[in-house]
């Protein structure tokens, strides 16, 4: 089974969200990137169907050459080989329509990308690898077996889950539960050494449409400050939540 | 041209969000002097929708799809589409329309711009605001093909009421066998129970509780307000609450009217992911914790002691006040 698995690179969770060039970019000065959490639950699957199944693991991700760390982190993960394809991903269909080719020249079994990634929150490219290609695809997927060429696969729905039969060649929105959190892996130093002399091949895009474009970025207006309540006033508070939020 | 707005319902029934929906559409085909219509996939009695401004109604009854099936509801969607001439389809925030909104993108090669926040902030060029780095800041997102798709982030805009006379016409769109790739094979639903994507009111609560024995409590208040359950993530993995009622970045986004944090100290993780909600109360002993930075309000103290207080100040409350 070939598997590819689609990486974005996002700021760490903890990072400050700052915009520059007025307010059209995302300001990346002094801030520490990573995998996408939901790729990460997505990577280390893969990874356990390599080990377990011995599938060949690639991961691809569309950016510029500042995204290979994040490439060879997942490399040291244990990744077999990445991609990077050198574009600026500036529209969620135009990173589908690259991220197709390289499925469709590279002949992949399953593909499992995030069901978003934590900077834009588009929630996009999964599904349009699926429209695009035609393949089968399960969203929000929170876990995933693979037998031959068939596979099932549990999805989240709202107030619960829904288990699906399917078949490869598969499109997977990835998420939490694919692997639970203390089975992310950090890489040793073993994996660090390999990853690099691991092949990281650059590839140039292919012409494709944008169909949307960011024009600027806002920060939500300051907070107004707690109101703190007594413990022994809780009338107050219920008070407060009916004749002032009005949401009680 | 008229919007199109897939009007979700489950039993039967349509959603809130399908009505949160309809009277975002209305708004925006006022500002574009055109009409909404809705599709619909086996639900019997559409008469509702006519209360929030839609004007026609495409039904689609059909035992193919009995079944929540990604690739043949979004062929459905893409078909009354075009019927219609829609050059903007408008769906919802729930886990089945994000599931939707990208494949009917691509079939109608229209852009899409998910998470949105508010009316068009332009229509001329179309620009709509929506929600990223995951609620820390907004984006204009310019959508620059004919037909547009936008998936609108849940409880952004609101229901308003909007009376309507409304047109019913059957619609059999045509689904084919390559559309059934994905089978459902079974479904696992609490029943009986507000779930977090339905509820008004989100009662969760973290460590700070000491254990799942403790939970009672905060069924209890939640009870009271008719909302669901929920906790940090700490808690769903030390397997204390179903990895199911885990809310934050990597569990459950929560956007509800009001979210009532116990005991949880508001790792920025956990903000992300309830940032959304409008009117944030959090209780802790600590009255340092970050949660409190980012509340409404905030009372300081012991839960054991201040949650079974609340509750019956609640229960007198909901008794006078109903």
């Amino acid at each position: 089974m070939k598997i590819l698995v689609c990486i974005s690179h996002v700021p760490d969770t903890t990072s400050k969200i700052n915009f520059t060039n007025g307010d059209s970019e995302f300001d990346t000065n002094g801030v520490q990137f990573v995998i996408n959490p939901n790729d990460e639950f997505g990577l280390t699957r893969a990874i356990w169907f390599q080990e377990q199944q011995g599938a060949n693991v690639t991961v691809v991700n569309v950016g510029g050459p500042d995204t290979e760390p994040t490439l060879r982190k997942a490399l040291a993960i244990g990744a077999n080989e990445a991609i990077r394809v050198n574009a600026n991903p500036t529209d969620g269909f135009f990173v589908a329509k690259q991220l197709a080719e390289v499925i469709k020249n590279g002949g992949y079994d399953l593909v499992i990308a995030g069901k978003e990634s934590l900077d834009y929150n588009g929630g996009m490219v999964p599904g349009m690898l699926a429209g695009i290609l035609g393949y089968n695809f399960v969203n929000s997927c929170t876990e995933l077996k693979v037998e031959g060429t068939s596979a099932t696969a549990s999805r989240e729905i709202d107030g619960g889950k829904e288990t699906v039969a399917t078949s490869l060649p598969l499109i997977i929105g990835g998420q939490k539960g694919l692997v639970e959190e203390k089975d992310l892996r950090i890489p040793n130093m073993r994996g660090i050494m390999t990853a690099r002399t691991k092949a990281l091949t650059v590839l140039e895009p292919v012409a494709a449409n944008n169909n949307t474009k960011a024009v600027k970025f806002e920060k939500p207006a300051p907070k107004s400050a707690v109101k703190l309540v007594s413990a022994d006033n809780l009338d107050e508070l219920i008070n407060l939540l009916h004749n002032e939020a009005k949401v009680i | 041209m008229s919007i199109l707005i897939y009007a979700e319902s489950a039993e039967g029934k349509f959603k809130k969000v399908a009505f949160e929906l309809a009277s975002y559409a209305k708004k925006v085909a006022e500002s574009l002097g055109t009409t909404v219509t809705a599709v619909t996939v086996n639900t019997a009695n559409v008469s509702d929708l006519s209360k929030y401004g839609v004007d026609k109604v495409l039904k689609v009854n059909n035992d193919k799809l009995s079944g929540f099936t990604a690739k043949a509801y979004a062929d459905v969607i893409k078909q009354a589409a075009q019927k219609e001439g829609a050059k903007l389809v408008l769906l919802s925030s729930t886990t089945d329309s994000l599931y939707l909104a990208p494949l009917v993108a691509v079939s109608l090669e229209a852009g899409y711009a998910s998470n949105v926040v508010g009316l068009p902030v332009s229509t001329s060029p179309f620009q709509v605001k929506r929600n990223a780095f995951s609620n820390k800041a907004f984006n204009i997102t310019e959508i620059t093909t004919d037909v547009k798709v936008l998936g609108l982030a849940k409880n952004s805009y609101g229901v308003f009421e909007s009376a309507s006379s409304l047109t019913e016409e059957d619609f059999n769109p045509t689904i084919g066998d390559n559309d059934f790739g994905v089978k459902v094979q079974s479904v696992d639903k609490t029943s009986g129970k507000v779930t977090i994507a339905d509820a008004e009111v989100v009662v969760s609560g973290g460590r700070g509780l000491k254990g799942p024995e403790n939970w009672g409590m905060l069924e209890e208040l939640a009870s009271v307000l008719g909302a669901a359950t929920a906790c940090s993530k700490p808690v769903s993995d030390l397997g204390w609450r179903p990895h199911s009622e885990h809310v934050g970045q990597t569990g459950k986004p929560v956007a509800t009217n009001l979210y009532i944090a116990v005991g949880i100290s508001g790792a920025i993780q956990h903000i992300a992911g309830i940032n959304s909600s409008k009117v944030k109360v959090v209780i802790n002993s600590d009255a340092d914790a970050p949660f409190f930075k980012v509340a409404d309000y905030g009372v300081v103290g012991d839960a054991f002691d201040i949650v079974p207080k609340l509750t019956q100040k609640l229960k007198e409350f909901k008794a006078n006040n109903s």
